[in-house]
């Protein structure tokens, strides 16, 4: 049973080990389809579970420990894994998405010369975010959350041979850091707190104990928000995930839509029970939530590169899933977290597909929107992908989009008149980025010749396409207004009251959607606008996303360095190099005065071995 | 002066012969011989006392010396022979490459 329920874990594991083995010899097909099969093997085991708990009549959840692990006077903590309606749906977005991006990039990936590696990488990073889903203790999952953040530094930074590409790596590395020093934090006081690490335990606390625990539920989930505002993107943090587009387009598909970014999420309505016993944290997280929903969507109306948009666009539906938390509504933060997984990994894909057949000549970027226009007659697939994405993105029905982004507003509606202000100017910022971008990309005439001789990608690609747009059409249906599957499926981890359809703010979001994708349309109809519009006032200061790295470069990276140079040049050469040096020089000086001594003549020796002799001798002889 | 003070002085003798030959001369092996001599020097010495007191302990010693000077002789022309085949020379002047 162990065995059984590890082996989503295991199967990617395997599938690393093979093609580190033998993948040279199988080839860079066989690499691919070994590293998606194993993908798919997990997404098998993940279903056979989610049926197994699903079968049962209270959705108990599947609870083992595999091995023990540390084992030190109070703190007991084993690889245990956890498979409950939380965890589970989890683990099919992971392995879902997962094997479909897999799949993509066997055809994406394509002729690259470390295409093996890629895959090794690929197949990590679903085993890492596994482990952060299926744990059943904070660290365990902690381990996960840490393996994510490496998967991503390596993945990021995979066409290394670039400079910039390496810096995105490491300033994601970096970044995360920086939110994981409060997470690790919010661990240990949950420790101090209660004793154990357990969720089980935790939560069996926090529920008994309730309100007395306030203050301590205040730290502690603080700490824990800074951490999910490292892994999932928020202000103050966001600053790696654009830059995360250095990476290889299915990496982007994969660390914005179905892991890594969703760890914080996941780990916020995981510890849920803490968060409603914090009120002041509550309001902290939805308003950073929806600060950073406005912030990031208004910054990607902004972007040339056609998968910066994207980026932005993610950091602003986290920010909803973020705020939707800080709201309380834990199943539409979940809901736009699964909505979001196939959509957003439709579009990354679509995104990819688009700079695939862009590559006719080498001298355009076939990132730069400036070069496309007119794709539509050329990729009617990858159009037709992409437009359902992003209509999903922009909350027009009956796409899911529409249904998540609907229930986290209506969330904010009836509790925080500031959250929702700021989280529906973000939706009608948002369908005006997406009329933007499907206008800049795919309409018009060809603006170069790499847009004119576009060409449809290989059904290897295609494929998962298809998959992903009948997901994105379809999501919605998983939790329809008024109590849907999602809401009674997590009902036994988190009881929450349904909400029926509102109407009116339904079809005014909507209306407004539809008004702002008209709109972009409208200001779009001559492309050369948008390359004109960021040169300078607030389309630069957008394009630069609010200038907040800037910022950071000014606050944090100028002195850091001046530190740096301080350290290097006056306290290293002075004062380190100063001290060992004088140190040898005392005794080259001393050796200078005695090495006249050894003038390497035995006769010289002789003599000076004779007189000694003598001396002896006289001593004996006329002292005694 | 009665013989024991006698080859007692020519004991002495000897021996500062010897040791002038190792300090003087350059050649690996006259220096050798010069060694041999002392060697011999003190002997003569332990003979004569040996003779003087009318004990067998200085015999006995001079024997252990002369077995100790045979093994060296074979080590110290081993040495010679090694040294004249790196150098071409036998002159210890020319082995000074340990002068600080």
């Amino acid at each position: 049973m162990e065995l059984f329920v590890a082996s989503p874990i295991l199967f990617p594991l395997l599938g690393i080990l093979l093609n580190v083995l033998i993948g040279k010899k199988l080839g860079e097909r066989g690499v691919g389809w070994l590293a998606s099969t194993v993908v798919v093997a997990s997404f098998a085991v993940s279903l056979a579970l989610f049926a197994q708990v699903a079968g049962d009549s209270e959705h108990a959840a599947v609870h083992v420990k595999v091995l023990p692990w540390i084992s030190a006077g109070p703190l007991q903590v084993s690889w245990g894994l956890l498979v409950d309606p939380l965890s589970s749906v989890m683990m099919l977005i992971v392995t879902g998405i997962g094997a479909l991006i897999h799949i993509y990039s066997i055809g994406y990936m394509h002729g690259d010369p470390h295409f093996q590696r890629f895959f090794v990488y690929l197949n990590l990073f679903i085993a890492s975010m596994l482990t952060l889903v299926m744990a059943d203790n904070f660290l365990v999952l902690f381990v996960g959350w840490e393996l994510v953040g490496l998967c991503s530094y390596l993945l990021i930074g995979f066409w290394f041979t670039e400079l910039k590409n390496a810096a995105a790596g490491r300033k994601a590395f970096v970044v995360n850091r920086i939110g994981d020093v409060g997470f690790v934090l919010g661990i240990l006081a949950i420790f101090v707190t209660f004793g154990s690490l357990d969720f089980a335990e935790v939560f069996k606390a926090v529920k008994a104990q309730g309100g007395a625990l306030a203050a301590a539920a205040g730290v502690i989930t603080l700490l824990l928000f800074i951490g999910a505002t490292g892994k999932s993107a928020q202000i103050p943090l966001f600053v790696w995930l654009p830059d995360a587009m250095a990476g290889p387009t299915p990496v982007s598909a994969l660390i914005h839509a179905a892991t890594m970014v969703t760890a914080g999420i996941y780990m916020m309505t995981r510890a849920h029970a803490l968060f409603e016993l914090a009120p002041f944290t509550q309001q902290i997280v939805a308003l950073v939530g929806a600060l950073t929903a406005l912030v990031a969507g208004t910054s990607a109306l902004r972007q040339l590169d056609i998968k910066r948009v994207l980026a932005y666009s993610t950091v602003s539906q986290l920010g909803f899933m973020v705020a939707a938390a800080g709201l309380g509504a834990y199943v539409a933060s979940m809901f736009h977290l699964l909505t979001h997984a196939f959509f957003k990994a439709l579009l990354f894909l679509a995104a990819g597909s688009v700079i695939h057949g862009m590559g006719h000549d080498r001298h355009t970027d076939p990132q730069d929107m400036r070069n496309m226009g007119g794709l539509a007659r050329r990729m009617p697939v990858t159009f037709a992908a992409f437009v359902i994405g992003g209509l999903a993105l922009a909350g027009v029905p009956p796409l899911s989009g529409f249904f998540s982004k609907d229930e986290i507003l209506l969330a904010a509606f009836t509790h925080q008149p500031l959250t929702f202000l700021l989280l529906g100017a973000t939706a009608i910022v948002t369908a005006l980025y997406v009329g933007r971008q499907l206008i800049l990309v795919f309409l018009g005439e060809p603006r170069t010749a790499s847009a004119a001789h576009a060409h449809e990608s290989p059904a290897v690609m295609t494929a998962p396409l298809i998959a992903l747009a009948v997901g994105a059409v379809l999501g919605g249906a998983l939790n329809l207004p008024g109590g849907g599957w999602l809401h009674h499926w997590l009902e036994p981890l988190i009881a929450e009251q349904a909400k029926p359809l509102n109407l009116p703010l339904a079809a005014f979001f909507t209306a407004l959607s539809v008004l702002a994708l008209a709109v972009a349309g409208w200001m779009y109809r001559r492309p050369e606008r948008a390359a004109r519009e960021v040169a300078r006032g607030v389309g630069l200061f957008l394009a630069r996303a609010w200038r907040i790295d800037d910022a950071y470069a000014q606050v944090v990276v100028k002195p850091f360095y001046f530190i740096s140079t301080v350290c290097a040049q006056v306290v290293d050469v002075g004062l380190v190099d100063g001290a060992v040096n004088g140190v040898g020089d005392v005794f080259r000086r001393l050796a200078q005065l005695v090495r006249g001594l050894q003038t390497g003549l035995v006769r010289n020796y002789g003599l000076v071995m004779l007189l000694g002799a003598v001396l002896v001798t006289a001593y004996f002889v006329v002292v005694r | 002066m009665d013989a024991t003070s006698f080859v007692t002085f020519l004991s002495a003798a000897l021996f500062v012969i010897g040791a002038l030959g190792v300090l003087l001369r350059r050649s690996a092996l006259l220096i050798f011989m010069s060694v041999e001599l002392m060697l011999n020097a003190a002997n003569l010495a332990f003979v004569t006392f040996a003779h003087r007191w009318g004990q067998l302990d200085g015999q006995v010693t001079v024997f252990f010396i002369m077995t100790i000077a045979a093994a060296e002789v074979a080590v110290g022309l081993a040495l010679i022979v090694t040294i004249f085949r790196t150098k071409r020379s036998t002159s210890v002047d020319e082995l000074a490459q340990l002068r600080g």
